[in-house]
């Protein structure tokens, strides 16, 4: 018997109708402005786009954007390799809290995390009474769009390492044990091969989050042109001066990094999926 | 836990080493701005904390367009879902896993990004803003933006969930009430959606908490109006820019309740979906044994 999933199941009723919904939706709402985005910004012309694009503010709030994002996905990558094997790997008092509470920052509006934040690492909030003394700026500052970041994109960096944790095969790593290898050694030579796809799949989610992100960071960087301004920013400022054509170059350059991402998520996730066959 | 190294609780000092690092990234960076977000909201007693909420006209307009934008988008989205669903999941047609690829856009785009794009086709300089102006309808600036924007941002949730379930039940059952003459309506309401029931709830919850907290995409289309397009995660920024940073806190901690529902109610149904699928599992050992062809 042939098995009834991998064959197109003609039979059933509903195709049309639910592929009319599907084109519609996906058409109206994901195709159609991305389109009109790109072909706004392509009737600039290149000397045109390129003047919009690539203005000294702008390419400041790219390397902002990118540089945050960056250190962003890398602390979330190491820290949520950190949490994943804890919570995969070792029984503790608290553990299912720990592992409900790794979904928060996917639950809470990222307003009230720009919000909270940024008021709790002003001098004289929670945390930054005993870290600005030490000349730790966490609020309105870089570090400041780093620490939303890593809040944004952490619950992407452990969910996607988790799983892959929990169906580790453990054969290799006693065999590794047992012919003396050290624990640090098993981790380094037997179980990080094995989990880099997944955490890189983890790495470049976490950094796609963080470059689109808008709404926690617009509380906690000041958005100070040059200095803490990120490109979201750049664009909704643009915007509000009605300066169109810049907001959208701006917007497309953003796009064109979102949709590479996407790609290289997506070859990612099939090696993860061969991996696992 | 058979397949991983024996560990038992502070086996080792490294593990104690490894646990506290986790329960201090995941305090520091997750439970003290949660806990925080309600001590500031509370600072000046319950009183203050529900005559912020309550008193203020603008804040009350901006829950009650919360309340009203985020049903509609994630009706759209339930809609969407289920159709998408059905249609990757049954059917095999040339460009599918393109359109699988499709969906997940409105997750890596940002979200300022999309409400550009929206601007640029419903703005009053945007393709279609010559024919909305003749038809005197305004979609920027107004609900109808609110709820294109968010359905956007919320598009993957529902159809994510969806998908990988579907796919995991595979079509028998349905092809087997097909088979005996039920017609396409039976078929949804008596066969699938009782199967995917727990899934779609789960798409449905997470669509509505991203919804009701969405703020880029929103920030764009709603022009930022106080007491007309301000939805709650707009209005925490407005108290904000306006030195009320206790207002700002107040209504903010509304928002942060709503989460701490929404992650309770996942976690409940996530329990429902492993022991359906459990079940799927041990149906299917069942059958595997009864059927000597290879499956």
């Amino acid at each position: 018997m042939m098995r009834p999933r991998s064959q197109p199941a003609s039979v059933l009723p509903g195709f049309s109708v639910s592929a009319s919904i599907t084109a519609l939706v996906v058409t109206a709402l994901i195709i159609l402005p991305l389109a009109v985005l790109v072909f706004r910004a392509a009737s600039l012309g290149p000397a045109g786009f390129l003047a919009a694009a690539w203005t000294p503010r702008a390419r400041a709030a790219y390397a902002v954007s990118l540089g945050a994002s960056v250190a962003a996905a890398c602390i979330s990558s190491v820290l949520g390799l950190l949490v994943a094997w804890v919570l995969v790997r070792i029984k503790f008092p608290g553990r299912r809290l720990l592992d409900a509470l790794v979904d928060v920052p996917l639950a809470l509006p990222t307003a009230v995390a720009g919000l909270v934040y940024s008021t709790l690492y002003v001098e004289r909030g929670w945390l930054g009474q005993y870290l600005v003394p030490l000349g730790i700026q966490g609020a309105y500052s870089r570090l400041g769009i780093v620490l939303v970041l890593v809040f944004v994109s952490l619950p992407f960096a452990i969910r996607v390492v988790q799983p892959v944790l929990e169906s580790l095969d453990s054969d290799t790593e006693e065999a590794a044990r047992l012919l003396g290898a050290s624990r640090l050694q098993t981790f380094l030579r037997v179980i990080l091969p094995a989990i880099l796809p997944a955490a890189a799949t983890g790495f470049a989610l976490a950094l796609a989050r963080a470059l689109g992100e808008y709404g926690s960071v617009v509380f906690i960087s000041g958005n100070m042109p040059f200095k803490t301004e990120i490109a979201p920013v750049l664009i909704v400022s643009r915007l509000e001066e009605f300066a169109y054509a810049e907001a959208t170059a701006i917007a497309v350059v953003l796009l064109a990094i979102s949709l590479t991402l996407l790609v290289i998520v997506n070859l990612l996730q099939q090696r993860l999926a061969q991996n696992a066959q | 836990m058979a397949n991983t190294l024996p560990t038992k609780p502070g086996r080792t000092p490294l593990d104690a080493l490894l646990v506290t690092g986790a329960v201090a990234t995941i305090g520091l960076l997750i439970v003290v701005p949660l806990a925080s977000v309600f001590a500031e909201a509370f600072s000046q007693g319950p009183q203050a904390w529900w005559e912020a909420i309550a008193h203020d006209p603008d804040t009350r307009h901006a829950i009650w367009l919360s309340l009203t934008v985020a049903p509609v988008a994630v009706a759209f989205n339930t809609v969407f879902g289920i159709a998408a669903a059905w249609l990757v999941a049954r059917f095999r047609f040339p460009g599918r896993t393109l359109l699988v690829a499709l969906f997940d856009v409105p997750f890596s785009v940002s979200p300022v990004v999309a409400g550009l794009a929206l601007v640029l086709i419903f703005g009053r300089q945007g393709i279609l803003g010559p024919t909305l102006a003749w038809l005197a309808m305004k979609v920027i600036f107004a609900w109808p933006g609110l709820v294109l924007a968010t359905t956007f941002v919320t598009l993957p949730l529902v159809v994510r969930e969806l998908i990988p379930v579907m796919e995991a039940i595979g079509p028998e059952e349905e092809l087997a009430a097909v088979s005996l003459g039920a017609n396409g309506w039976q078929v949804f309401w008596r066969v699938t959606l009782p199967n995917i029931r727990w899934a779609l709830l789960h798409g449905i919850v997470l669509a509505n908490a991203r919804a009701m907290g969405e703020f880029g995409a929103v920030y764009v289309v709603s022009g930022h109006i106080a007491g007309a397009t301000d939805t709650m995660p707009l209005r925490v920024e407005k108290l904000f820019q306006e030195y009320r940073t206790p207002a700002s806190m107040a209504v903010a901690s509304v928002l942060a309740a709503l989460a701490l529902v929404t992650l309770v109610a996942k976690v409940v149904i996530e329990r429902r979906l492993e022991a359906e699928s459990r079940d799927l599992a041990a149906v299917r050992n069942v059958a595997a044994k009864s059927d000597p062809s290879p499956s």
